[in-house]
């Protein structure tokens, strides 16, 4: 019992990120049509906006060590950060500390502004291509992306680690009776859970409670009507392209101390989150945060090592298995529309 | 100007003869100049051919090793600031004077850390090329499948960083030679420091990365823990392409284990170390003892990607660069002076093979692959880190010390992050040709290709 508990938090955890991405990716589905492969890439350089940030506030000047020499036999150096300057060492040390939170203020414009770029750029000009042009194009742009971030950051992961506060796990054995040690879970792993929660409840009410969403809704289900209404619906699905590029993003800043940032993280998230937003319904937001958290706990119960012994290698299929039968029973998906991938 | 003894009748008949071939032998299978092997070096020049992963994962890893095989052809050429270690190899038939007089140069190659990738570009260099060597890659599948090809090719393949046993156990070849340590030297040589340091009554839980080298590692780790008195209450393998740990981590404190060991390389190990410490196993008490993990295979770069997670972690590593043998301090000093960064293991490896091969020639007087295998077969020598080391005859493999070291607790630098806590005797790490880990493999003959 207390290992299914334990696997199901770590289903929500894993799914909270496959959710944010599938929501991202369903969005921009759903409102301009295009299946944009450089999703991926987009939570990837929200990680990086983690990095950046990190750096910035540990540029430092050396300051040399009496007494010590380095590997070359010359005076030791040990770097300074300039923010220990300005504001003392421990208030710059807590700054520096806290750079991941802080690094969603910085991400939040920057990914809008990549967002608007990608759509007026690139994206806009394949609207009434086939779909194939539209993955060939959005995935070409992804390469792109990567190769950019890997010729700045290099090819290895680099460490970004939560705040000192968040470190440490939580034992949820102990609070509900089962033996201490027995289900243990990341702190920083929890922020990350009731931060995409925060996310998706914000993404959902911004659509169904403001006149800015309700129109948003109105042209997902019928784009024409609205334009002929007066109303410029390109515009309001741009700035949902901006939205949608700022949920991948912060889907990443939070995600950098989890495991640390590299330039093919968004790829390996990519595929999966392509399967989530298959199986919760093309299109359908609700149904891609549904898929998301249920296919994050069935590859954690896929994972556990008592299933691993009756079924070798399930860990590495369960997921498209469920995809597979989901696709043969129900094309449109769990909770996609009649009409979206099937007749 | 030299005098042409060609006549329009000879080229004729050289060219006839030379087409046919082409049309019923690869060219890496012809013997170009007529000098009874591959590639045999024409004019005053030499090409070796480095074959590493200039993008993928270990891009990083290959990037060092480039750097250490420039550095490497500098000192051949004579044309580095310094000799490096030319000047405390035992052997002293290198003179800076290129290889057998011939300047060397080189090409270099794209591996991606895929063996079809790698395989592809060191055909390139031998066939389009020339190169008369291959070295590098950061992979023992990468290792095995260039160092097949190599050997078809009759061409030299002096491993780069490659760790699986099956390199010069089941997959060795006689034109293929490693000086990089394997998993069995890993087990054999950190057991008895875990044994010290954690007790003999210890409960292991292995994850595996699902590939040849994992399972090799989990061999090896297995055996010599479960030797001194650990049991081993669950083996698990894990995919390659895995990035998330959580769900095989978290599992992990309740088989009761009270230590994991991490048969992970790389991004995966990275990865997998980063949520052990985050799933706070390091902290808890497991049987009344403390939990530990340990990472059989470190590497500096891999130490600086998990960042703090590696600090008390034991693991083992073929050469660090704070030993203080004057062949390391050579290297740090001629590496560090040009780069402005000590080197990695990866840079170390390449660049003491490049050299041994050098001198191989040097001393067999001949860039035949028959003659380099004869030169290199049981040779001994010193001044290359890690204390006198020796060329297997039976499997091509290096034995010579093997180093457990330990993730610093208060590194001074971004390249302080290990120190070395044993440096394991080569008799402790040395294993019969024939045993049970490296059984299966037959070397064959060397292969000069024409």
């Amino acid at each position: 019992m207390d290992a299914l508990l334990l696997q199901i938090l770590n289903g929500l955890d894993k799914g909270s990120a496959y959710a944010l991405i599938a929501l991202g990716l369903t969005l921009i589905f759903g409102t301009l049509g295009v299946v944009n492969f450089a999703h991926g890439a987009l939570f990837m350089i929200g990680a990086f906006c983690a990095v950046t940030l990190s750096r910035l506030l540990n540029l430092s000047h050396e300051v040399a060590v009496p007494g010590e020499v380095d590997f070359l036999g010359n005076p030791m150096m040990r770097d300074v950060p300039y923010i220990y300057d300005i504001f003392g060492e421990t208030m710059g040390a807590s700054i520096i500390d806290w750079s991941v939170p802080l690094s969603i203020l910085f991400a939040i414009p920057i990914m809008v502004g990549i967002g608007f770029a990608m759509e007026r750029g690139l994206i806009k000009h394949f609207y009434k291509r086939p779909h194939a042009d539209q993955i060939l194009v959005t995935f070409g742009l992804a390469i792109v992306l990567q190769e950019i971030i890997k010729y700045f950051y290099g090819a290895n992961p680099i460490p970004t680690p939560a705040p000192a506060a968040f470190t440490g796990s939580f034992d949820f054995g102990a609070m509900l009776g089962f033996d201490p040690n027995t289900i243990i879970y990341p702190y920083w792993r929890l922020v990350y859970f009731a931060f995409s929660a925060v996310i998706i409840g914000a993404v959902f009410a911004f659509l169904q409670f403001t006149t800015f969403g309700m129109v948003v809704r109105a042209g997902m289900a019928d784009r024409e009507t609205v334009g002929l209404l007066g109303i410029n619906i390109d515009k309001r699905f741009t700035i949902m392209f901006g939205i949608a590029a700022a949920v991948a993003g912060l889907a990443g800043v939070m995600y950098a101390p989890i495991n640390s940032p590299n330039y093919h993280m968004g790829m390996d998230f990519l595929v999966l989150s392509f399967v989530v937003v298959v199986v919760g319904g093309m299109g359908s937001l609700s149904g891609a945060v549904l898929a998301g958290f249920l296919l994050g706990i069935l590859e954690s119960f896929a994972s556990m090592a008592i299933v691993l012994e009756t079924l070798p290698g399930i860990n590495q299929i369960i997921i498209y298995l469920v995809a597979i039968i989901i696709l043969l029973t129900r094309p449109r998906g769990l909770m996609g529309r009649k009409g979206v991938m099937e007749e | 100007m030299s005098k042409s003894n060609f006549t329009r009748r000879g080229l004729l008949k050289t060219s006839a003869v030379a087409g046919a071939a082409g049309l019923t032998l690869p060219t890496y299978l012809r013997a170009d100049g007529h000098s009874g092997f591959t590639n045999a070096p024409q004019g005053d020049t030499v090409t070796l051919g480095f074959n590493v992963p200039q993008s993928g994962p270990y891009a990083d890893e290959g990037a060092d090793e480039l750097r250490a095989y420039e550095l490497a052809v500098e000192h051949l050429n004579g044309t580095g600031a310094d000799n490096g270690m030319l000047e405390t190899f035992s052997s002293k038939a290198l003179t800076g004077n290129g290889i057998l007089g011939k300047k060397v140069e080189y090409v270099t190659g794209d591996t991606q850390t895929k063996s079809d990738a790698a395989r592809a570009s060191a055909r390139s260099m031998i066939e389009k090329d020339g190169a008369v060597m291959i070295t590098g890659g950061s992979s023992s599948g990468v290792a095995v499948a260039v160092q097949a090809l190599c050997q078809e090719a009759g061409i030299i393949f002096m491993a780069g960083l490659t760790h699986s046993n099956d390199t010069t156990g089941k997959d060795r070849k006689a034109n293929g030679f490693r000086h990089f340590f394997n998993s069995y030297m890993s087990g054999a040589a950190l057991a008895p420091v875990l044994a010290a340091n954690y007790g003999t009554d210890r409960k292991a839980y292995h994850l595996t990365a699902d590939y040849n080298w994992g399972y090799t590692t989990e061999e090896a780790v297995k055996s010599s823990t479960e030797a001194m008195g650990w049991e081993t209450v669950n083996t698990v393998l894990t995919p390659l392409t895995q990035t998330d740990f959580s769900s095989y981590i978290a599992p992990v404190l309740q088989s009761g284990a009270d230590v994991l060991v991490l048969n992970h390389y790389g991004g995966n190990m990275v990865n997998s170390l980063t949520n052990a410490v985050q799933f706070g196993l390091r902290d808890k008490m497991v049987n009344g003892k403390q939990f530990e993990i340990v990472v059989p295979l470190y590497s500096r770069l891999m130490a600086k990607g998990a960042g703090a997670n590696v600090k008390g972690i034991f693991g083992s590593t073929n050469w660090h660069w704070s030993l203080q043998d004057e062949g390391s301090k050579a290297f740090v000093k001629s590496f560090g002076t040009k780069y402005g960064f000590p080197p990695s293991q990866a840079a170390h490896t390449c660049y003491v093979q490049t050299l041994l091969y050098a001198d191989a020639v040097e001393r067999g007087g001949s860039f035949n692959p028959c003659s380099v295998v004869e030169a290199l077969r049981d040779f001994e020598f010193d001044g290359m880190g890690n204390g006198p080391t020796l060329y297997r005859g039976e499997d091509h493999q290096c034995f010579k010390d093997v180093l457990v070291v330990k993730g610093k607790e208060n590194p001074s630098s971004e390249f302080d992050l290990l120190e070395i806590v044993e440096v394991t005797p080569v008799e402790q790490v040395t294993y019969a040709p024939d045993h049970p880990q490296f059984a299966g493999g037959n070397m064959g003959t060397c292969n000069p290709g024409a």
